[in-house]
């Protein structure tokens, strides 16, 4: 605000005393300088405050506005649909509650900071906007917390860059979207595409890369191979990367080609993504080596008591340049004997279908049975494991995941649990759920905690049955409910809602047991009760954000 | 009036919190979960069972439609006011879950409603008796009003000496002296009973430290007070509005003396200001037929929120008086004849350039005026540097936000709301520029579903 200057006002309230001289009177003291214009009868300070107040008042009645900076840029418009009232109220209330305050016992009250994730999937999935004055909170709240990042910036859209622009708390917005939300060319403009290619940043040209993949593998390709020489080794992997993306036997010679590139990560990418070809030259190079270490001893199995069929292994004597060239690591890491860690690399990275051949036509079903001598048995279902998951073969994973029931799928087994998620998330979402669901049964809730974290949201009903019972078990043997707190908290987030009606028998509070933990029973039912509130609020949230007269959307 | 009218928004009820503890407890509390027998009136009662730690559930019952504000009350035994229970109930209830349906109130709520309702009726006829009578002891009051009028007198005097004796030794001097001497003149005009004059006093303390240009802050604030002095030492030559304006600034209880003014009041704006004793709320109102701005004061012992709160953004209708004293904006809160409804009015609003005029005019009646309300029409927040302004959308011409404004959240709300595009703004417009307190979009942001909404800024 500026003010007028003493010089330009004709109304000489004050006794002829300029602002700046009053200002330095009072800072030296009347006594050391006399203010001009005594007044008789008044003692000196009293005449310069007369004179200040005069002077304050008339400064401040003459304020005028400033000269106007220039505008930054309007955003454009939205054209997503506007939030329906109750849930805009409702993400008000999420995002109210900030953590901070937490610790101690969680009591009934639900856990509204983790629905968010939820919540932005479903409001996402019906393509709604957001309202802009809640944008400052979320963008809060994704500053705290990467994993919500992308449904933030997907639900905040081009209004949030915008703000992102203005303050450097929100600078990861403008990071995790490339050109800072500009958006990037179609396949209808080849001249910007490439135009970006040659002259934009490197996060842009990735995000280019991976959005022209996902459209049309073969252009993707087409750039890449242009300017693939002249990229540097580090860009040269991200490049690479994208290409996981679509897959095809088009891409084999491109990377058959990188199998002689000077980095040895960009070599052994390319080894990996050629693996995951079943039919490319270098899958059958490395199904050649690997079945040749492995082989069923009494073949033809006339199956007498001595003479079970049984694999035997023979790990390679050596890394020779062939299998190097072919992305095998040399080395082995400390604490490995390097045949073995030779003989896991190609067993991984052969195509499994090899394996049927190689043993008379035998299924995986049967090949995982066989018993296998010398202890190789680790080292080899580990390796089958690996490939199982980097070929997406759900015959394979279910093979070595076995019978959920068998007493060593609650390990320690040949597979570790952290390869069972891994093989469960090549199921289908209905296999998965039926083997964790019989998994629980029979293993209970303690080693279940990875396996459930991979099983589409919201849970199958038998799965949602069986972790219900097991947690209802767990109760009944007296233990503290915080001993599950992890699968108290995912079936929160994910037990189907329609569930909270099943729950209901349980949140009562349950006289002490003779054999358990005393007040356990209370704290049970306090875990079921903010269980059951759980579920109810996404019921409740899910209504919320149905459009008047739609169909429910496919979300988590 | 439909029930949907009556429904706050979740914003409106978090407001009443007392602090952000209570705000997170009430929001984990807004599920139909722990609630049981939960409905609501139409007359603005909400009540509902909440289930806690004990056996017996908490009764909790709310009006909004109270005179005085929400009236609370809740079986647990929380310090908290309102508790987190209530705040709960109320989300429930904002959220229009169908877990507080419209209904019957139980006895137990019914009892302590026609309670209350009955002692505000009495109320209102004891106000009403008093302000046409006068009290019961004239002679007693006219004298106790005398002896405080010479207390006033003598802290007047005393205050004028100080000043005095700064000036002469100059300020340069006095930033040494530091906030004790501010600390202990303040203390004295307290038993001056003149806390008008003890508050000013102890801003003094603060400017010293407050950063380049402080002695011209201290010479306008120290010469303002001697203006008070002064007139307070004069009231008898003033004007009548001046004098009034003079005595409510020393801070003499002001009562309301103009008839009440019977509109639809919009709330423009509520937000607390907190000291170690005390939260101060004000609460903005525009009269939608009568076009007046109205202030009202509500103050709250510390951890506990100011009684009287209001949904911004909502009209109701009621009876308002005005405080005396020249452009006095200040005023009473009479009885309220409806709940707050969502309403199409928007406050009419100027330019940038008439918000300064109108602060200046403003000060002839009350030169101690530190700002004035204002709405301001098309404009557009900007960055400028590292401060901000708001810029005329139709013009070359801007108000500086103030540097508090700056540093609060509400600003990027405000900036999220404007996009670059002309928002409406109302604020408080002054000398040490402009504080938005709450912002409407002025143009439809894509497809929109209701109608722009009052955001708060605060």
């Amino acid at each position: 605000m500026t003010s007028t200057s003493g010089t330009s006002s004709a109304t000489a309230a004050t006794s002829g005393l300029s602002w700046e001289e009053l200002v330095t009177t009072a800072l030296l003291g009347t006594d050391r300088r006399t203010p001009a214009g005594p007044v008789p009868g008044r003692e000196a300070p009293v005449t310069l405050l007369d004179a200040a107040a005069a002077e304050t008042v008339r400064r401040r009645a003459g304020i005028r506005p400033v000269r106007a900076v220039a505008r930054p840029e309007p955003v454009a418009p939205d054209r997503r649909a506007m939030l329906p009232p109750a849930a805009r109220r409702r993400l008000t209330t999420l995002l109210a509650d900030r953590p901070g305050t937490g610790g101690g016992r969680r009591g009934t009250a639900p856990d509204l900071m983790e629905l968010l994730p939820q919540w932005l999937a479903l409001a996402n999935a019906h393509g709604y906007a957001a309202p802009p004055e809640v944008l400052p909170a979320l963008l809060d709240a994704a500053r705290g917390r990467t994993d919500l990042r992308p449904a933030v910036l997907a639900f905040a859209g081009a209004r949030a860059l915008w703000l992102a622009r203005l303050n450097t708390d929100w600078r990861f917005a403008l990071r995790a979207a490339p050109g800072g939300g500009a958006a990037l060319p179609g396949p209808d403009d080849p001249e910007r595409v490439q135009r970006l290619w040659r002259e934009g940043l490197f996060a842009e040209r990735v995000a280019l890369l991976t959005a022209i993949r996902a459209r049309d593998a073969a252009s993707a390709r087409e750039l890449l191979s242009a300017t693939w020489s002249t990229e540097r080794a580090e860009d040269r992997l991200m490049f690479l990367d994208t290409l996981r993306t679509g897959l095809e036997a088009a891409d084999e010679p491109f990377l058959e080609a990188a199998l002689a590139d000077r980095s040895r990560n960009v070599r052994a990418t390319a080894a990996e993504l050629l693996s995951a070809l079943p039919n490319s030259a270098l899958a059958g190079r490395m199904a050649k080596r690997a079945t040749a270490c492995v082989a069923v001893d009494r073949p033809g199995g006339t199956s007498t008591a001595a003479g079970t069929p049984t694999l035997v292994v023979e790990a390679p004597p050596e890394c020779d340049p062939g299998m190097e060239r072919d992305g095998v690591l040399p080395k082995a890491p400390a604490g490995r004997g390097e045949r073995s860690w030779w003989l896991g690399q190609l067993v991984e990275a052969a195509p499994l279908g090899a394996w049927s051949r190689r043993f008379g036509g035998r299924t995986p079903q049967e090949i995982v049975a066989l018993p296998v001598a010398d202890d190789w048995q680790g080292e080899l279902h580990g390796a089958w494991c690996r490939a199982a998951v980097r070929q997406r073969d759900p015959e394979w994973s279910r093979a070595l995941l076995g019978a959920p029931s068998i007493p060593e799928a609650g390990g320690p087994g040949a597979v570790s649990l952290a390869e069972r998620a891994k093989l469960l998330a090549t199921l289908g979402g209905g296999d998965r759920a039926e083997w964790v669901a019989g998994f629980i049964a029979t293993h209970g809730l303690s080693e279940a905690f990875q396996l459930l974290g991979v099983c589409a949201v919201p849970w199958a009903p038998p799965l949602g049955r069986a972790v219900v019972d097991a947690l209802n078990i767990a109760r009944d043997a007296g233990s503290y409910p915080w001993s599950f707190s992890g699968v108290m908290g995912l079936a929160e987030r994910c037990l189907d809602p329609a569930e909270a009606v099943r729950l209901q028998p349980l949140t009562a509070t349950p006289e002490d047991m003779e054999d358990s933990a005393p007040g356990a029973g209370g704290y049970w039912a306090e875990a079921f009760q903010r269980l059951a509130t759980t579920l109810r609020l996404r019921a409740a949230m899910r209504g919320e954000l149905e459009p008047p007269g739609a169909a429910p959307p496919e979300a988590a | 009036m439909t029930q949907q009218g009556v429904r706050w928004t979740a914003e409106q009820v978090l407001a009443l919190a007392p602090d952000a503890a209570s705000r997170k407890a009430g929001s984990k509390l807004a599920a139909a979960g722990p609630w049981s027998g939960a409905g609501s009136s139409d007359e603005g009662t909400v009540w509902g069972l909440c289930k806690g730690s004990g056996s017996k559930p908490y009764q909790t019952i709310i009006d909004v439609a109270d005179s005085t504000g929400p009236a609370y009350k809740c079986g647990c035994p929380s310090r908290k006011f309102p508790c987190k229970h209530a705040l709960g109930l109320l989300l429930l209830w904002a959220g229009d879950d169908a877990a507080v349906p419209t209904g019957q109130a139980p006895d137990w709520a019914q009892q302590w409603l026609s309670g209350r309702r009955t002692r505000a009726a009495e109320r209102t006829t004891r106000t009403d008796a008093a302000s046409g009578a006068t009290s019961a002891d004239p002679e007693a009051a006219r004298r106790r009003a005398e002896r405080r009028a010479d207390r006033i007198t003598a802290g007047a005097a005393e205050l004028e000496q100080r000043l005095t004796d700064l000036f002469r030794g100059g300020l340069a001097a006095a930033e040494q002296a530091g906030y004790g001497l501010w600390e202990e003149t303040a203390a004295r005009m307290v038993d001056a009973q003149a806390p008008g004059l003890a508050a000013r006093v102890r801003e003094l303390g603060a400017i010293p430290g407050s950063g380049p240009g402080w002695p011209v802050r201290l010479l306008e604030e120290c010469a303002l007070l001697h203006l008070l002095d002064q007139g307070w030492l004069r009231r008898d030559h003033l004007p009548d509005g001046l004098a009034a304006t003079v005595r409510s600034r020393i801070g003499l209880p002001g009562s309301p003396d103009s008839p009440p003014v019977r509109d639809r009041w919009l709330t423009l704006a509520q937000y607390d200001t907190s000291d170690a004793h005390l939260t101060t709320r004000r609460i903005w109102l525009h009269g939608t037929e009568s076009g007046r701005t109205a202030l009202l004061l509500s103050y709250g012992a510390a951890g506990r929120a100011p009684e009287l709160s209001l949904p911004v953004g909502l009209a109701f209708e009621a009876k308002v008086s005005a405080h005396p004293g020249a452009g006095q904006l200040r005023a009473a809160l009479g009885e309220r004849f409806t709940a707050p409804e969502p309403t199409a009015v928007r406050p009419p609003g100027i330019t940038p350039s008439e918000a300064a005029a109108r602060y200046g005019a403003a000060l002839q009646d009350d030169p101690w005026l530190d700002s004035v309300p204002v709405t301001l029409t098309r404009v557009v927040p900007c960055p400028d540097g590292d401060s901000w302004q708001l810029a005329d959308a139709d013009g070359d011409l801007a108000l500086p936000l103030t540097p508090s404004a700056r540093s609060r959240p509400g600003l990027w709300r405000l900036m999220a709301l404007s996009g670059g595009t002309p928002v409406t703004v109302f604020g408080e417009c002054g000398h040490r520029g402009f504080t938005p307190l709450t912002a409407w979009a002025d143009e439809p942001q894509g497809v929109r579903g209701p109608a722009g909404q009052a955001v708060t800024l605060w």
